[in-house]
C-alpha cells in the first residue's frame, strides 16, 4: 500500500472511516434494537424508550411465546423443511449437474437436455398456473408443497456443472481405467473434489429454505403447519395476535411490541448462528458464481 | 452376387450399429438414470405450469381443469390492456425496479471503492461482516422491524416529533412509499452487492498503483484512473445483466411493506397477480397478467444476456 501524508488525504481517511462506520451501524441497528425491545418490559417498550439496550430486562416475553406453543411448532416445521428441502435440493443438483458437465460425445442428447433445463430457468408459467398445478398434484397444505416445487435450483445446477467441468479430465479417466462406472467417478472423484462448492451451495439453499415465507402463505392453509417465517408474517405484518396465544389476558400483560420483537429474534437466531460459516464461503461463492470469462 | 454382398454389408452395418449403441449404453446408462429425477421434477413443476398458461385463454374453472375449461381467446388480455389498473401496475413495476437497480449499483460501486481505501484490515473486515448481514435476513424479519420503526408511533417519528415536526406516514403515503422501497432495498442489499466489485478490485495489479504514484498521481487520481477503469468491465457486465430485471420490482419487499393506501404508487405486477388471481380467485385474469410478465421477463433476460456477452464477454457456461 502506498502511504500518503497530505492533509486532504488524511481528511478523506477520517471521512471515509466515519461514513463506513455509520453505514455499518445503520445495518446493525435494527437487529440490535429488536433484541433490546424483546428483552424489555412492557412499559418501557410501549413507551418507546428502548433503543439499543433493554430497559427493565426480562425474559418473560420469550417464556410467554414459547409456552403459548405456535412459535415452537412453526420453528420445528421450518427445521424439518430446511433439512428435507436442502437435502433434496443438493441431491437433485448433483444428479443434474454431473451428466450435464459431460461432452455431447459422452452424453448423447446433452444439447436437448441442456435446453430443457435452460428454458425452465428462463421462462415460467406464472404464479397462478403454478399454484393450480400444485393443487392438482394434491400437495396443498402438506410439507411437500414447500420442498418439491423448488427441488431443482437450476442456477445452482449451472454453477456446479461449471465447477465439475474445471476438474481435470485425467482424474476421471484414471478412475475409469481402474474400472469405475460413472456412479463411482461421481462419488469418489467429483464429489470429494467439489466439497467446498457443495458446502457453499448447501448453506445458501438452507438459508433460502429458512427464510422462505410466501410459498407457506399460499400453499399451506392450516396455521398449525406454517413454517416460521410465514407464522412470523401473521404476527408482524397481519398483527394477528390471536394465533399467538390462546389466553387473551396474557396479551394485556405483555406489550405487542415486545412480543413481536421476541418472535422476530427467535426466527432469526438460526441465521445468526450459521452466518459466520456462510461468511467463510462468500468469496468462494462469488468465484463459483458470476465471474467467469 | 453383388446385391447379396451389399445386403450382407447393410445387415452387418446394422448389427455393428446396434452393438455400438449397446456398448455406449452399457457405459453411459448411469448418466441418463441420474437425469431421470431432475427431468421429472422439471416436467411436474416447470413444464406442467407452462402448459397451464392455457388458462389465460380460457374462463378457467378449477372443477373442469386446464383441459375442460371453455376457451375464450384473448378476452382476458383485452380486459387487462384496457384496464387502467394494469397500466398503473406496469408503470409502478418499471419505475420501482429501475430506481432500485440504479441506486443499488451506484451505492455498491461507491462502497466498494471506499472499502478498498481502508488501511486497517480489522476495521475493513468488521464493516464487511456487518454490511453483508441484512442480505441474509428475510423480508419478513426486516419488514417486521421496519413496520415498527416507521410507524406513526415508531422510533423515527418520535425523533421527528422531538425535533418539532409533524410525524410522517412513511409507508402510508404515496409520496414516501417508493423512496422507502429504494432506501430499504439499499440498506438490505448494498453491502452484499459490493462483494463482486471488491473481488474485481483485488484483481488490479498493484504495479499500476505504484507506477501512478511515481508519476505523481494523488489518491483521487489513482481511484479515478486506476481503480475505476479496473472494475469498469464488471460495472458494465452487472448493468447489462440488470437490464433483464427492469420489471422485477421486488415482490417480497413490496408485499411485506405495502398496504391499500399506497396501491397507487406501490402496487406492482406480482402483487397484482397475487391479489387478482389468488385472493379474488379471478384465475384466468391473474394468469394472463402473469403470462404477460413471464413473456416480457423472458425477452428482457435473453436481451440482457446477449448484451452482456457482446460487451462484457459474459458466458453462463
Amino acid at each position: 500500500m502506498i502511504r500518503e501524508k497530505s492533509v486532504v488525504s488524511r481528511l478523506f481517511d477520517i471521512g471515509n472511516y466515519l461514513f463506513l462506520f455509520l453505514f455499518g451501524v445503520a445495518c446493525l441497528f435494527p437487529m440490535v434494537h429488536v433484541i433490546a425491545v424483546s428483552l424489555s418490559n412492557r412499559a418501557a417498550s410501549m413507551g418507546g424508550f428502548v433503543t439499543l439496550w433493554p430497559i427493565g430486562t426480562t425474559v418473560q416475553n420469550y417464556i410467554e411465546i414459547l409456552e403459548a406453543g405456535p412459535v415452537y411448532r412453526a420453528f420445528l416445521v421450518s427445521v424439518t423443511r430446511t433439512v428435507l428441502g436442502t437435502s433434496i435440493n443438493m441431491a437433485l443438483t448433483v444428479l443434474a449437474a454431473y451428466p450435464l458437465s459431460k461432452t455431447s460425445e459422452e452424453l448423447k442428447g446433452r444439447t436437448v437436455l441442456m435446453w430443457i433445463v435452460l428454458i425452465a430457468m428462463l421462462f415460467n408459467g406464472g404464479l397462478i398456473p403454478w399454484w393450480m398445478v400444485i393443487r392438482n398434484l394434491g400437495l396443498l397444505n402438506s410439507l411437500w408443497a414447500l420442498v418439491l416445487p423448488g427441488a431443482l435450483p437450476i442456477w445452482n445446477v449451472i454453477l456446479l456443472m461449471n465447477f465439475f467441468r474445471e476438474i481435470p479430465k485425467e482424474l476421471e479417466e484414471a478412475a475409469i481405467i481402474d474400472g469405475a462406472s460413472y456412479w463411482g467417478t461421481l462419488y469418489y472423484v467429483y464429489l470429494p473434489l467439489s466439497a467446498p462448492a457443495l458446502a457453499t451451495l448447501t448453506l445458501f439453499a438452507a438459508v433460502f429454505h429458512w427464510n422462505a415465507w410466501f410459498d407457506g402463505m399460499i400453499l399451506i392453509m392450516d396455521n398449525a403447519k406454517y413454517p416460521i417465517m410465514t407464522f412470523l408474517r401473521t404476527v408482524v405484518v397481519d398483527l394477528n395476535l390471536q394465533i399467538l396465544t390462546v389466553n387473551m389476558d396474557d396479551i394485556y400483560n405483555l406489550s405487542d411490541r415486545s412480543i413481536r420483537a421476541a418472535n422476530i429474534v427467535v426466527a432469526t437466531v438460526p441465521i445468526l448462528i450459521v452466518y459466520p460459516f456462510l461468511q467463510r464461503y462468500f468469496i468462494h461463492g462469488i468465484r463459483l458464481g458470476a465471474v467467469k470469462g | 452376387m453383388a446385391v447379396a454382398q451389399a445386403e450382407r454389408g447393410v445387415a452387418n452395418e446394422a448389427l455393428l450399429r446396434r452393438a455400438r449403441i449397446r456398448n455406449y449404453m452399457a457405459r453411459a446408462w448411469p448418466l441418463y438414470a441420474m437425469m431421470a429425477l431432475p427431468v421429472i421434477q422439471l416436467a411436474l413443476f416447470h413444464y406442467y405450469p407452462m402448459y397451464g398458461v392455457v388458462m389465460a385463454f380460457q374462463d378457467f374453472n378449477p372443477g373442469l381443469g386446464f383441459g375442460g375449461s371453455p376457451w375464450v381467446g384473448l378476452k382476458h388480455f383485452k380486459f387487462i390492456f384496457s384496464n387502467p389498473d394494469f397500466k398503473n401496475v406496469l408503470a409502478n413495476s418499471f419505475i420501482i425496479a429501475v430506481s432500485k437497480i440504479a441506486t443499488l449499483q451506484i451505492m455498491a460501486v461507491s462502497l466498494a471503492l471506499l472499502l478498498n481505501e481502508m488501511r486497517s484490515m480489522i476495521f475493513k473486515r468488521t464493516v464487511q461482516t456487518v454490511i453483508y448481514l441484512p442480505h441474509f435476513l428475510s423480508w419478513i424479519v426486516l419488514g417486521g422491524i421496519l413496520l415498527d420503526l416507521l410507524a406513526t408511533s415508531g422510533m423515527i417519528n418520535r425523533a421527528i416529533e422531538f425535533l418539532g415536526f409533524d410525524p410522517i406516514l412513511f409507508l402510508g403515503s404515496n409520496s414516501w412509499f417508493r423512496p422507502m422501497l429504494v432506501l430499504t432495498n439499499l440498506w438490505k442489499e448494498a453491502g452484499w452487492a459490493t462483494i463482486i466489485y471488491l473481488a474485481a478490485l483485488t484483481g488490479i495489479d498493484p504495479v499500476l498503483h505504484e507506477a501512478a504514484a511515481i508519476d505523481g498521481a494523488n489518491r483521487w487520481q489513482r481511484i479515478r484512473h486506476v481503480n475505476i477503469p479496473g472494475i469498469l468491465s464488471m460495472i458494465i457486465l452487472i448493468a447489462c445483466l440488470n437490464l433483464g430485471n427492469v420489471l422485477q420490482a421486488g415482490f417480497e419487499q413490496v408485499l411485506t411493506l405495502y398496504n391499500p393506501a399506497v396501491y397507487e404508487t406501490g402496487d406492482i405486477l406480482d402483487t397484482y397477480v397475487y391479489r387478482a388471481g389468488l385472493i379474488s380467485a379471478r384465475y384466468s385474469m391473474g394468469a394472463a397478467v402473469g403470462l404477460f410478465q413471464s413473456a416480457m421477463g423472458f425477452f428482457l433476460i435473453v436481451f440482457a444476456y446477449r448484451l452482456a456477452t457482446r460487451y462484457a464477454g459474459y458466458r453462463i457456461f
